[in-house]
């Protein structure tokens, strides 16, 4: 091919997007010659899995600021997608529709948060932070606040809150490949780890950036593709987005009709853990403004101030890009999240509408345990079913269902064709792998770069600091797998106490070093310090039986972690004296985008 | 006034408006949640709703790339703008 690499970005992806499609058309070749469905499933996993780890393989460098920040050359809508798939975690990709499906409205705030908080990333700190041109996240808060503490906090911060993310993420990883593999999930936590550090270790930035837009497309075509499919099949609309409003109320009307029988607390103790039945109505404003509107304030903040996304801003070519590049990273998102509600109301009408052929609520339960697709997910533990007032006649109320069955099971309910589950697993693959080595890279650039090159060994060559990278990366990884492996705690609870602590510590202290001139290291140190300590002891308190107050959950403690921070750094940056000329005259400097950035192109 | 603080003083400006837009999408509207699903909004699904699924979300994209251009205009304006060989 003639021309650099960067210059041919969109012939190899377009190449990339078609050989990935005519993949998806082989194997749906071969199912109908006879390939079984687990054949199918490990050839989709494996061979996305060796793609990746060829581009990351590629992607090799020994130079800084490639591995930091892929050598800042990553054009805008590239950068988007990479972003996007950075982004959406396992979580967004297999949990989101089924939260929607139980929890409506009041579960839709996420939805509303995890977009909305890209305009705060946009207005408020990704140009200026792509000015500064730091490495990391604590790069920036270590030289615009000065001395080490300052930096160390951020670092602090920062660990915290990524590391509750990634557990979440290499779990997600662990599952899919258990599944989709059919090996226990203790060994398939680290084969899920071993795939992520294959993107990440020989590339850092450069590798994660390139695997990350593989990753997109991927991911991206696995969850639009049985959405407009199912659509279709079900006879909805030819473009769901636009055609379901008559589906979705007739979900109201069946709801009416069914009512929300409330199970005696004995019947639903013999429903396996992690199943739950619909509870709530489904486009019905079922919680307060308040309740709705803090977990989405929560959710907005918490995402300007998570750092292996605002990273991936310092790898733009410019500041212009890296403002453009905001919105295509929305975009990007978007196409996801608005298919998340309708998915959720395509599997829920095709479960509980007794006129479609594959509605089950109002059938015999002989009937309903005669059906493959309900033996093959009880089997895997997720749907199950129990004649609680003993009428052998299934009801709303005596069908129970895991999160995940809406995004894994939906397209098989639909009866689409097997290969269509494993592009699924592949996507869901994707969009947890694609996370986990954001933040596993974030977490160990800032060691590497802030404590160990800034603050332990100032004097340490490029090579020997790219080695402690890479040893740290492989440390932190094996750290979460085994966290993983443990499974404390379920997939989504960890990914919103991530988003917590990162506006707890890092919110303000991020925001004000741009917009308020006068703050200062001691104000900023307090603020970091103060707010996650206070958002830490506030989810501590609620976990033990604590009330809270003022609404605060212990999925929203951020809103109170952030407001000691601000009023910390406040007060105790007006009681300091203000900071000197320099650090006045650095401020000036990033607020104009053109000129040279604050710190060198390789610090 | 420096050239600079001008150009300060209208990015802070924007960043005004655009936090004001990004206010009624994504709070503004959900205070009058159950009262506005009551009517049909567009495609005929209810109109708080359709926000949640749709609405604020394209609200969003749509507003980063407004202010990403009005941002540009100003750079322009005052001479700030980045020149490609930098």
């Amino acid at each position: 091919m003639k021309g650099n690499f960067i210059d041919n970005l969109p012939k190899i992806y377009g190449i990339y997007t078609g050989g990935f499609v005519g993949f998806i058309i082989i194997m749906a070749i071969a199912e109908q010659m006879g390939m079984t469905a687990k054949t199918i499933g490990i050839a989709f996993v494996a061979f996305t899995v060796f793609i990746y780890a060829l581009i990351g393989y590629l992607s090799r460098t020994a130079q800084a600021d490639a591995y930091y920040v892929a050598g800042r050359q990553v054009p805008t809508v590239f950068n988007g997608m990479a972003t996007a798939a950075d982004w959406m975690s396992g979580a967004s990709f297999v949990a989101m529709a089924g939260g929607i499906y139980f929890k409506g409205y009041g579960y839709m705030a996420l939805l509303v948060g995890w977009t909305g908080g890209y305009v705060l990333v946009a207005s408020l700190l990704a140009p200026y932070l792509r000015k500064f041109g730091c490495y990391t996240v604590p790069d920036f808060i270590g030289t615009r606040y000065g001395g080490n503490l300052a930096r160390f906090s951020a670092v602090v911060v920062l660990t915290v809150a990524s590391f509750t993310y990634v557990t979440a993420q290499i779990n997600a990883t662990g599952t899919i490949a258990s599944v989709a593999l059919d090996i226990p999930f203790q060994y398939a936590v680290y084969v899920g780890l071993i795939s992520i550090l294959l993107c990440s270790m020989l590339g850092g930035m450069r590798g994660v950036t390139w695997t990350q837009v593989a990753q997109y497309i991927v991911l991206i075509i696995a969850y639009l593709l049985p959405v407009f499919w199912i659509s279709n099949k079900m006879g909805a609309g030819f473009f769901p987005h636009f055609m379901l409003a008559d589906e979705v109320a007739r979900i109201g009307e069946l709801e009416q009709q069914f009512g929300f029988v409330k199970n005696a607390a004995a019947d639903l103790k013999s429903v396996p853990k992690g199943l739950a039945g619909i509870t709530k109505a489904h486009s019905a404003v079922n919680a307060t403004p308040w309740a709705f509107i803090s977990l989405a304030l929560a959710m907005m903040m918490g995402t300007a101030s998570l750092p292996h996304v605002m990273m991936r801003y310092f790898t733009t070519p410019s500041v212009k890009a890296a403002r453009k590049s905001v919105g295509w990273s929305l975009f990007f998102i978007f196409l996801l999240y608005s298919s998340a509600p309708m998915l959720a109301t395509l599997s829920k009408l095709s479960l509980i509408d007794p006129n479609l052929p594959t509605g089950i609520i109002g059938k015999t339960f002989a009937e309903v345990e005669a059906i493959d697709w309900y033996q093959n997910w009880n089997q895997a533990n997720l749907m199950f079913i129990s004649d609680f007032n003993g009428n052998g006649t299934l009801e709303l109320n005596e069908f129970f269902m895991g999160g995940k069955a809406v995004v894994l099971a939906t397209p098989e309910i639909a009866g689409l064709p097997y290969v269509i589950s494993g592009l699924v697993a592949a996507g869901g693959m994707a969009a947890a792998m694609s996370t986990a080595d954001g933040l596993i890279l974030a977490i160990a650039n800032a060691i590497s770069h802030d404590v160990y090159y800034k603050i332990i060994d100032p004097k340490a060559e490029t090579a020997k600091r790219l080695l402690v990278a890479r040893v740290l990366l492989v440390i932190i990884g094996f750290a979460g797998a085994t966290i993983a492996a443990m499974e404390i705690q379920g997939i989504l609870g960890s990914v919103i106490w991530a988003f917590d602590f990162a506006m707890s510590g890092l919110f303000f202290p991020l925001v004000l070093g741009v917009w308020w001139k006068r703050a200062n290291r001691q104000g900023a140190i307090a603020g970091m310090l103060g707010g996650l300590v206070a958002g830490a002891w506030y989810l501590v308190w609620v976990r033990t039986g604590g009330s809270g107050f003022l609404g605060i959950t212990q999925l929203t403690f951020g809103i109170f972690g952030s407001a000691v921070s601000l009023v910390l750094m406040v007060v105790v940056s007006l009681m300091t004296a203000e900071p000197d000329k320099a650090t006045q005259k650095m401020v000036d400097d990033v607020r104009v985008p053109s000129g040279k950035s604050i710190l060198g192109k390789s610090h | 006034m420096s050239n600079q603080q001008k150009h300060w003083e209208k990015t802070r400006g924007l960043l005004f408006i655009t936090l004001a837009i990004w206010f009624v999408f994504s709070i503004g509207i959900f205070l009058f949640g159950a009262e506005m699903n009551e009517v049909t909004g567009p495609f005929g699904y209810p109109w708080t709703y359709w926000f949640t699924c749709q609405g604020s979300l394209g609200a969003f994209v749509i507003l980063i790339f407004w202010f990403a251009n009005r941002q540009e205009k100003i750079d322009e304006e005052f001479g700030f703008s980045e020149r490609e060989d930098e």
